[in-house]
């Protein structure tokens, strides 16, 4: 093998993320923004200044968290978004409070959809 | 590593990659390494309006491990060279 076949190590494409503003999308849904201070090559991530971003709908909220350690089994994707425009214009900010309150609408809604559904499969409707 | 040296050479052409949680984000791709992490340039959201936290993201970098599928250029795929490449690999020359 000569030296331009040498394999980088797995997440060395993280490099030219370091020091920037990212979104980071999560397994669980949550994404989080932060400047990425460190990572590994399991993409395990250290982000400093994050927050959450909660969007529901076109309204979001941020929820201010300090330094984070994210294990990398967790992370779905790194979005750049250093001097994009971000937020993007079609979400609205709103309050932590609202943005909880339409959380709770949110999954309200999606209970009476699945309650809906499961007794249209029940009378075997298309 | 296979897939990874194929994957290199479909480095700069316009791939669409299909997410675990079933986002599918269409892209040039960048770079990917080992685990088949995947980066990025110019993305665009397929069903955008359905996730428009992702409307300020340009370029991105996708854990190998949530990949789902890789919808690829159709003539870019030479279904000679991979399966030479296959045996090849098999007899671990």
């Amino acid at each position: 093998m000569n030296l331009d076949d040498r394999v980088p190590p797995p997440g060395a494409a993280l490099v030219e993320d370091l020091d920037k503003r990212l979104l980071v999308q999560l397994r669980d849904g949550r994404k989080l923004i932060g400047t990425l201070r460190s990572f590994d090559q399991f993409a395990n991530l250290v982000l400093e200044g994050a927050v959450e971003r909660i969007v529901v709908g076109n309204l979001y909220a941020e929820d201010p968290l300090g330094l984070y350690v994210v294990r990398g089994e967790n992370v779905v994707l790194l979005g750049d978004i250093d001097g994009a425009d971000d937020p993007p214009a079609v979400l609205q900010k709103v309050s932590i409070q609202d943005i909880r309150q339409a959380q709770r609408a949110e999954k309200e809604q999606e209970k009476i959809k699945k309650s809906m559904k499961a007794r249209m499969d029940f009378l075997d409707f298309e | 590593m296979l897939f990874y040296s194929y994957f290199k050479t479909l480095v700069g052409k316009e791939v669409t990659v299909e997410l675990k949680n079933d986002l599918a984000i269409a892209g040039t791709l960048h770079s990917v390494d080992q685990y088949l992490n995947i980066k990025l340039y110019n993305i665009r959201v397929i069903n955008e309006q359905l996730y428009p936290h992702m409307k300020s993201v340009r370029n991105c970098f996708i854990r190998g491990s949530v990949v789902r599928y890789l919808q690829l250029p159709p003539n870019s795929v030479d279904v000679e060279l991979l399966h030479d490449a296959t045996r090849r690999e098999a007899r671990g020359s």
